[in-house]
């Protein structure tokens, strides 16, 4: 027996092994450790800068105090304004994808193109609206930021209404039929209620998504230095306004930007937060 | 309304419950408001699944046609000329798609094994209570707007590289025949390697949890089968867990491929937005996104804006070949599972 633990083949893979486990530790650690490190630059620079007058004041032009309020409002509008469009279609396709259609052919192709479209570049959804919107009604608008805001939700919401829908038990469809109910309202009245609770996490997700989105707004909405919700003009948002501001030579700016990103990135990650709070707690119940 | 012969069960089952003709006249109508209302829902779920397609054709389309004014001009030349002049209007996209790929080899270069490492720590390693936890934050990484990517890159990590990790590059490699000339050149600190570490650090989320939920899925009762022949956690992961895995890792990796050819905002920040091609990695380079995120407002003129569109159209193109190859995979893979 000492003979085999000693042998240098049993050594060897055992010194393999450790250097291994400690490369998969290492690998952990380094990953996390960029979670931290963003966050706390983030705090760092952006907290200094945040107070009420973020909140309250327009964006100033270089060299002088301000806040940025046009590109919150205008960013909260199109985000409204897009998770009003994209919701609804999202859901009616997934539920027939998970209802009607469950084993048809128009499901199968539907479900690979929404998961192309979920992971498509989002520049390529910007010169999309650029090309349908904003060349053909001749300027950049609010209307068609936030259409291109929506075609990004679309696919968020079909993907997570299809996977809760399957997930609820075929013994509640049975027992909605058996007292009558027609499958539509079946699927309204025990379907969705079933499967509510996944629904939502699936919409926050998408707001999180979109809230974060630079490139479709570059050249749909672009941007506006004063106060306007006039969808048909150009609109400010908070994601447009950081990635001028950081670009350029000014320090006011540049602070601005930080606390913009601090204001994006604790927005997005409290979304997210919740959506995973309601999803486990879905799965717990 | 009034069927012949044998009155429908339902009405039968009705008899002597005071339900008069009228009120079966009412009900018909109800059913028949149902049944429309029924088909009129079906249709309605229909015609949104469609309008998805819809959707992707229209992106297909209006790139296309906006695209065609430029190869029109330029021909096939528009992908392998590197010249890119606004003012005598002469675009080639060598230079752009040259630097996407290039950047997206060096992001899954290290995001891929570090990845897996994390996904083997995730499932061999880490007790339970840590699990979660953990999962949790590198998803989070996952949230975290490109743009933030972006800022974080511009004022903290470029000149980290600029100042302590190109100068050391520069030296090391500086005397070898092959890396001299990868890392030639001053520290600039935005650059082609710059960007592609950035993106390692975005695409690895997505590699990590696929990769987790592959291993997971792997049957407990093959591990303990290696286990018990005396394998070590190494042997097990690398010789049982990563061959029954591979499909869907293969499929994870191509879904973070996708997500690195595409991504925009973090690249543009720390590229340099220079159109051409060196071959040093210190060197400002551009991407094919960060070319259209930087000129496309400031494009004048028609065959500029068209250049743009047919470089966004090459990218949609190589990414919706990478993203299929990887949901492919990823079907396959499931279709396995569930058979």
């Amino acid at each position: 027996m000492a003979t085999t633990f000693q042998s240098p083949l049993y050594a060897s893979r055992r010194r393999r092994n450790r250097i291994s486990m400690a490369l998969a530790f290492a690998a952990t650690a380094f990953g996390l450790s960029w979670l931290v490190l963003i966050l706390a630059v983030l705090l760092w620079e952006g907290f200094s800068g945040l107070s009420l007058s973020v909140f309250t004041e327009m964006t100033p032009p270089p060299g002088s105090a301000g806040g940025l309020l046009n590109p919150i409002a205008g960013s909260l509008v199109m985000t409204t304004i897009a998770v009003l469009i994209g919701t609804p279609l999202g859901i009616l396709a997934g539920t027939y994808m998970a209802e009607y259609g469950r084993y048809d052919g128009l499901t199968t192709v539907v479900r690979f193109i929404n998961d192309i479209l979920l992971s498509a570049p989002s520049i390529v959804v910007g010169l999309f609206v650029y090309e349908v919107m904003v060349a053909q009604m001749g300027h950049f608008s609010g209307w068609a930021g936030a259409v291109s805001l929506a075609v990004i939700v679309v696919p968020v919401v079909v993907r997570t209404t299809e996977d809760m829908l399957i997930l609820v038990p075929d013994t509640l469809r049975e027992a909605a039929a058996s007292i009558g109910l027609p499958r539509s309202m079946m699927i309204t009245k025990v379907a969705y209620r079933a499967a509510r609770a996944g629904m939502v996490t699936g919409v926050l997700l998408a707001v999180a998504r979109i809230s974060g989105e630079t490139a479709p707004l570059l050249f749909t909405a672009l941007n506006n230095q004063f106060w306007s919700l006039n969808l048909n003009a150009p609109v400010a948002s908070l994601p447009v306004v950081i990635f001028q501001f950081a670009l350029s030579p000014y320090h006011d700016w540049q602070k601005l930007a930080w606390t913009g990103a601090l204001i994006i990135t604790l927005a997005v990650l409290a979304l997210s937060i919740i959506a995973r709070l309601l999803a486990a707690q879905r799965r717990s119940s | 309304m009034q069927p012949t012969g044998r009155p429908p069960v339902v009405d039968v089952a009705l008899q002597g419950s005071g339900i008069t003709v009228a009120d079966q006249v009412d009900r018909a109508r109800v059913l028949q408001r149902l049944r429309l209302g029924d088909a009129a829902y079906r249709q309605l779920t229909r015609a949104a699944a469609i309008t998805v397609l819809i959707i992707l054709g229209g992106i297909i389309v209006s790139l296309v046609w906006g695209s065609l004014p430029a190869l029109r001009t330029f021909g096939v030349s528009f992908l392998y000329e590197d010249a890119w002049n606004p003012v005598t209007e002469k675009f080639g996209a060598i230079a752009p798609i040259y630097g996407t790929i290039v950047t997206s080899i060096i992001a899954m270069l290290i995001a891929v094994p570090v990845g897996l490492f994390i996904a083997v720590f995730l499932t061999e390693l880490c007790p339970m209570w840590l699990r979660r936890p953990v999962g949790i934050a590198i998803e989070l990484l996952a949230g975290i707007p490109s743009i933030i990517y972006g800022i974080w890159g511009l004022f903290v990590f470029a000149p980290f590289l600029q100042q302590h990790v190109q100068p050391f590059l520069i030296a090391l490699f500086g005397e070898l025949p092959v890396l001299s000339y990868l890392f030639a050149g001053p520290p600039y600190g935005i650059g082609i390697l710059t960007a592609g570490l950035i993106l390692a650090i975005m695409v690895l989320p997505f590699v990590t949890s696929i990769s987790r939920d592959v291993f997971e899925a792997v049957p407990p009762v093959l591990k303990e089968a290696a286990y018990g022949l005396g394998c070590t956690t190494w042997e097990v992961s690398r010789y049982v867990v990563l061959p029954y895995a591979r499909v869907g890792v293969i499929g994870g990796v191509m879904l973070g491929l996708g997500r690195a050819l595409g991504e925009t905002m973090a690249v543009t920040f720390v590229i340099g937005n220079a159109h051409r091609i060196s071959g040093s990695l210190l060197a400002p380079g551009t991407t094919i996104s960060a070319t259209i995120a930087n000129e496309f407002t400031e494009a004048v003129g028609d065959l500029y804006t068209s250049a743009l569109i047919a470089l966004g159209l090459i990218l949609f193109v190589i990414t919706f070949i990478v993203l299929a190859a990887a949901r492919l995979m990823l079907m396959r893979l499931n279709a396995r599972v569930g058979g």
